[in-house]
């Protein structure tokens, strides 16, 4: 038989494509790194690696799946499989039918670009705009005030970044490796900050710590100052101020990521990093950091988006950031042009560093040892000082985020009761989390979506469009506003225009001014977090699984609810968790897009806020943070369950019998 | 997502769409967008409503409105835009989406100085831009004019809200309109050396500073003083200063307007107009005298008992379009001399 003759060379796959080969005789092929016995009308299948760097279409490493049952493989260790040339003309030839697994352009991948294609409409809306300023602003922005713009701008981030990092994957790292007292309860309270909006928070702690607040009210009575030339205290209005408002906020996204992370990160590597003599210290930076990094990174990309895109917090502080000239020119100066322009100056600079962190790990496999046997990780016991230590890492983050202003709020709140108590309240709190849910529904949605059609079928038009639309969570919230009007407004108008002219009837504005304009909005704002935490789940999970199920005669759809949401139920909670809080604190947007006469808690609270009445817009404030408390709580639990669930899933996998992924073929 | 999650949310969505309020079209209504925010708008809306049963939506946002009906064009549901300064007038003056009233009760109401001569935009209330001293700190008669804030003696002592906003973009332009815009520079770049700290918070805010001893002299809109003292725990800090009217030997003092603008698609015409019309009478004008201590514009309706009792005072009449017209200048000026650095 052909396949006796020794072969030699190298396949030219693409990346990403897989191969199931079937032999109608029994056959033997000899292989440079092993060799393979195929049973008569038993499959073999192999696929070639993803490369992270997807356009990359040089030689392959050829991989093999070992579970296929029948399917006998020895391997040298260490050695790649390369199937040879040859082979594969002989079996195509001959009684061997190689099938692509990779479906061609499918309805899924037809629908995701379609989708993608719309969600990018505001940020192109934005960009048109920035074609057509009213005049040119960059000489004078260049000549005052351009400079001190860029420096506040780079100090929040470089501040956000590195304070959101230090808190997010020391707390995280803390409560999945170590047992502290209160470990438990900080698991999920560490996420609590993430419920308070930052300008809230600013309001509060700028109350609490400016001359007249009580700090320093009690320092001065303490120590008999009367003058504020009589001592030091910091100002709170100032860059690091507001560099430690938003880092209050902001760590949970760094936190939950480097959580999941962390958690699923298979104990056997970090326990083989102990055998080979790594310290706690190595350990850490050199294994579980780095292979944390890419879901790190998304975390703090949202943090610094969101940085970027706020405007209530720098202006309450006087920190003069790109954003707060954006809105100066755009209202100051009049000139919408040239405030879109100040944006998109925005979004290249979220690219570039999207773009930087990608570089930086291109070479890096970012795979979970999915395939190898996931143990359930084992605390290490604190005590004594290093315990207190641990607790006190993870109690000054809730304490400050979370339980101080919370206080001050209920506090407020009470006093205020009276005249800040509305009946519609229960209205506008139904509205906040009907409106977050669906929008949170969705957006998770859209991610699994784009992020799926981007596994079964990589192609650039997508992957360019899936970019433009998670810079969304760049823009200021206004300004995103005007962007998705201008392409509601178009259409609703058009097809207005044509249907008088037709037919003689005005369909006036059929979405514009809607609910649907509010959760497209949210959508295409949020979209950034949903898609980045679905995406990082989805890359975890081995091609091998998909060509496992797809050999086994799944289809694409049935892959992804069968094989692919059981595993990936974390990554999507946790994205739809995200997006609710974002949603449930979301002003700027729902303000100017909202129908008539409709509010939300956020909203609701603004128009207090706005005019820095802090007493009157308590109670609001605290509803927003009791809403958004309710799902992070719940959905942490689950989120944890789960991996478990997960872990334990895995396991069960490589065993035979088990059917989890239901095999059709088997016997 | 399990089953029970996704049928939730299914749930939540369909909810969300029933939910929706629905315009009910029989109903007679007058739609608004506006840039004040409902706590002032609200009681002067459903007396309105009690007086002619014409029911009044409202979207209230502190920016894009303009630009939202600039995109909804002939089809926008919006009637009027209520805007809270100059800024906002001429940005929809300038956009397009104005409507001309030629309405009687509105020029009988309306002083001239506070409407556009074509009619695109009528004021509807008006505030000083005041000077506030410490009673403690500051010599009655140091600082009887803008110009004053520029005196050595002040150096380190003055307070004022971020140079970029309406309020004090508008003083500067005014500034402009009179002496030109080296005299305004030169006027900016003397405060700012006085300033006690980095221009921060609204105008109450400075009132507060003042309390606490962070500054001696403010400028701040007249009805922040009517505010603060119908509020046991923010009276302590309006009786700490002085009430100036600037300017009574020369110009007179700034006055700031909030106004509105019947949009050119507004699909209820006549009952926009009827608010219009009510918003210019007394008793519109007494409620926001009232409510929110502004200058009623209509002459024969008194101003609160608090306002009244600073007295009279000259006002300066520069027309509103003179202002409009050099707002960006001044925007630019308080850049070049860095005012909010």
């Amino acid at each position: 038989m052909t396949a006796d003759r020794p072969v030699t060379g190298r396949v030219k796959a693409r990346w990403g494509s897989s191969a199931v080969y079937q032999s109608a005789t029994p056959s033997r092929v000899t292989w440079p790194g092993g060799e393979l016995n195929l049973p008569p009308g038993q499959r073999a299948l192999s696929n070639t690696a993803v490369h992270p760097d997807r356009h990359r279409r040089t030689a392959p490493e050829v991989r093999y799946r070992k579970s296929i049952p029948g399917l006998r493989v020895a391997q040298v260790p260490g050695s790649p499989m390369a199937i040879p040339a040859t082979t594969r003309r002989i079996f195509k030839r001959g009684q061997v039918a190689r099938q692509r697994t990779r479906p061609a352009f499918s309805g899924w991948s037809a629908l995701a670009l379609l989708i993608a294609f719309i969600v990018c409409l505001p940020i192109l809306s934005v960009i048109w705009l920035a074609f057509n300023p009213q005049e040119n602003i960059w000489p004078h922005l260049v000549d005052t005030v351009l400079a001190s713009y860029l420096i506040s701008t780079l100090g929040l981030m470089l501040g956000v970044s590195a304070g959101t990092l230090l808190i997010g994957i020391s707390t995280a790292w803390l409560v999945t490796h170590y047992e502290f007292p209160g470990r438990s309860l900080f698991n999920w309270a560490l996420l609590l900050p993430f419920a308070v909006p930052a300008y809230v928070i600013a309001y509060v702690y700028t109350d609490l710590l400016e001359y007249a607040g009580p700090v320093q009210s009690g320092l001065r009575s303490l120590f008999g100052w009367e003058l504020a030339s009589d001592y030091w205290f910091p100002r709170i209005r100032t860059l690091p101020g507001a560099i430690s408002m938003m880092v209050l906020v902001l760590y949970p996204y760094v936190y939950l990521l480097a959580r999941a992370a962390f958690l699923e990160q298979s104990a056997s590597v970090l326990e083989a990093a102990r055998v080979l003599g790594g310290h706690a210290r190595s350990r850490f930076f050199r294994v579980a950091l780095p292979m944390a990094r890419p879901a790190i990174a998304v975390g703090l990309a949202m943090a610094l988006m969101e940085t970027l895109n706020d405007f209530g917090t720098v202006d309450y502080f006087a920190v003069r950031t790109l954003t707060a000239g954006l809105y100066d020119v755009w209202l100051g100066m009049n000139n919408l042009g040239g405030g879109a322009q100040i944006a998109t100056l925005l979004l290249v600079f979220v690219s570039m560093l999207i773009a930087l962190e990608k570089i930086s790990r291109r070479h890096q496999h970012n795979y979970q040892p999915t395939a190898t046997r996931f143990r359930k990780l084992t605390r290490r016991r604190l005590r004594g000082q290093s315990a207190l230590l641990a607790t006190a890492a993870c109690l000054t983050p809730v304490l400050l985020g979370f339980l101080i202003p919370a206080a001050v709020l209920l506090d407020y709140a009470v006093q205020n009761f009276s005249h800040s108590w509305t009946a519609d309240f229960r209205q506008i709190a139904l509205n906040s989390m009907l409106l977050s849910g669906t929008a949170a529904a969705t957006a998770v949605a859209i991610g699994i979506l784009l992020s799926y059609s981007q596994r079964l079928r990589p192609t650039r038009l997508l992957r360019s469009s899936v970019t433009i639309s998670s810079l969304g969570y760049a823009v200021p919230g206004a300004v995103l506003a005007i962007g998705v009007i201008i392409p509601f407004a178009t259409f609703d108008n058009t097809l207005d225009a044509f249907m008088r002219e037709r037919f003689g009837y005005s369909t006036g504005l059929l979405l514009s001014g809607t609910v649907f304009a509010l959760i497209f909005a949210y959508t295409v704002r949020f979209l950034a977090v949903a898609y980045g935490s679905v995406d990082a789940s989805m890359r975890k999970i081995s091609p091998h699984m998909d060509d496992a199920a797809r050999s086994l005669g799944h289809s694409s759809t049935s892959i992804l609810t069968r094989v692919h949401l059981p595993l990936m139920k974390s990554g999507v909670l946790t994205a739809a968790l995200v997006v609710f809080v974002d949603c449930m604190k979301e002003l700027p947007a729902t303000l100017v897009l909202r129908p008539f006469n409709f509010d939300t808690l956020a909203t609701h609270v603004y128009q207090f806020a706005s005019d820095e009445l802090i007493a009157e817009a308590a109670l609001g404030s605290l509803l927003i943070v009791l809403v958004g408390l309710a799902p992070v709580i719940l959905l942490t639990s689950t989120i944890d369950r789960s991996r478990e669930l997960k872990a334990a899933g895995i396991t069960m996998i490589d065993q035979p019998g088990d059917t989890r992924v239901p095999d059709r073929n088997a016997p | 997502m399990n089953p029970s999650l996704s049928t939730s949310l299914a749930l939540a969505g369909l909810a969300l769409v029933l939910a929706c309020p629905v315009p009910a079209i029989a109903a007679a209504e007058v739609n608004v967008y506006s840039y004040r925010q409902p706590f002032l708008t609200d009681p002067v809306f459903d007396a309105f409503t009690d007086e002619t049963g014409i029911r009044v939506n409202t979207v209230f946002a502190k920016e894009g409105l303009i630009e939202r009906l600039e995109n909804e064009g002939i089809n926008s549901p919006a009637d009027l835009v209520l805007v809270a300064n100059v800024g906002n007038l001429a940005a929809a003056v300038e956009s397009g989406i104005a409507q001309q009233v030629e309405d009687e009760v509105l020029i009988r109401n309306i002083p001239e100085s506070y409407r556009d001569p074509d009619g695109r935009w009528f004021g509807l209330t008006s505030r000083a831009r005041l000077i506030v001293t410490s009673k403690e700190r500051v010599t009655p008669g140091l600082v009887e004019t803008y110009a004053d804030l520029t005196r050595p003696e002040l150096q380190g002592r003055v307070c004022t809200r971020s140079g970029k906003h309406p309020y004090m973009v508008e003083l500067i332009a005014s500034m402009i309109a009179h002496d030109g815009e080296a005299s305004a520079q030169a006027w900016l770049d003397g405060v700012k050396k006085n300033l006690a700290r980095k221009p921060q918070g609204n105008d109450r805010a400075q009132v507060k500073a003042i309390a606490q001893g962070e500054c001696d002299v403010a400028v701040i809109n007249s009805y922040y003083m009517g505010a603060m003292m119908s509020d046991p725990e923010q009276l302590p800090w309006a009786d700490s200063v002085d009430v100036v009217f600037p300017d009574q030997q020369g110009y007179g003092t700034h006055m700031n307007i909030s106004g509105v603008v019947l949009t050119k698609a507004s699909p209820n015409r006549e009952n926009a107009i009827s608010l219009l019309e009510f918003l210019a009478g007394d008793t519109a004008q007494s409620l926001y005298a009232e409510l929110n201590h502004e200058y009623p514009i209509k002459v024969d309706v008194k101003p609160s008992a608090l306002v009244a009792s600073w007295g009279d005072f000259r006002k300066d009449e520069l027309p509103l379009n003179e202002i409009a017209k050099h707002r960006a200048t001044a925007s630019r000026l308080v850049d070049t001399v860095d005012y909010d650095g």
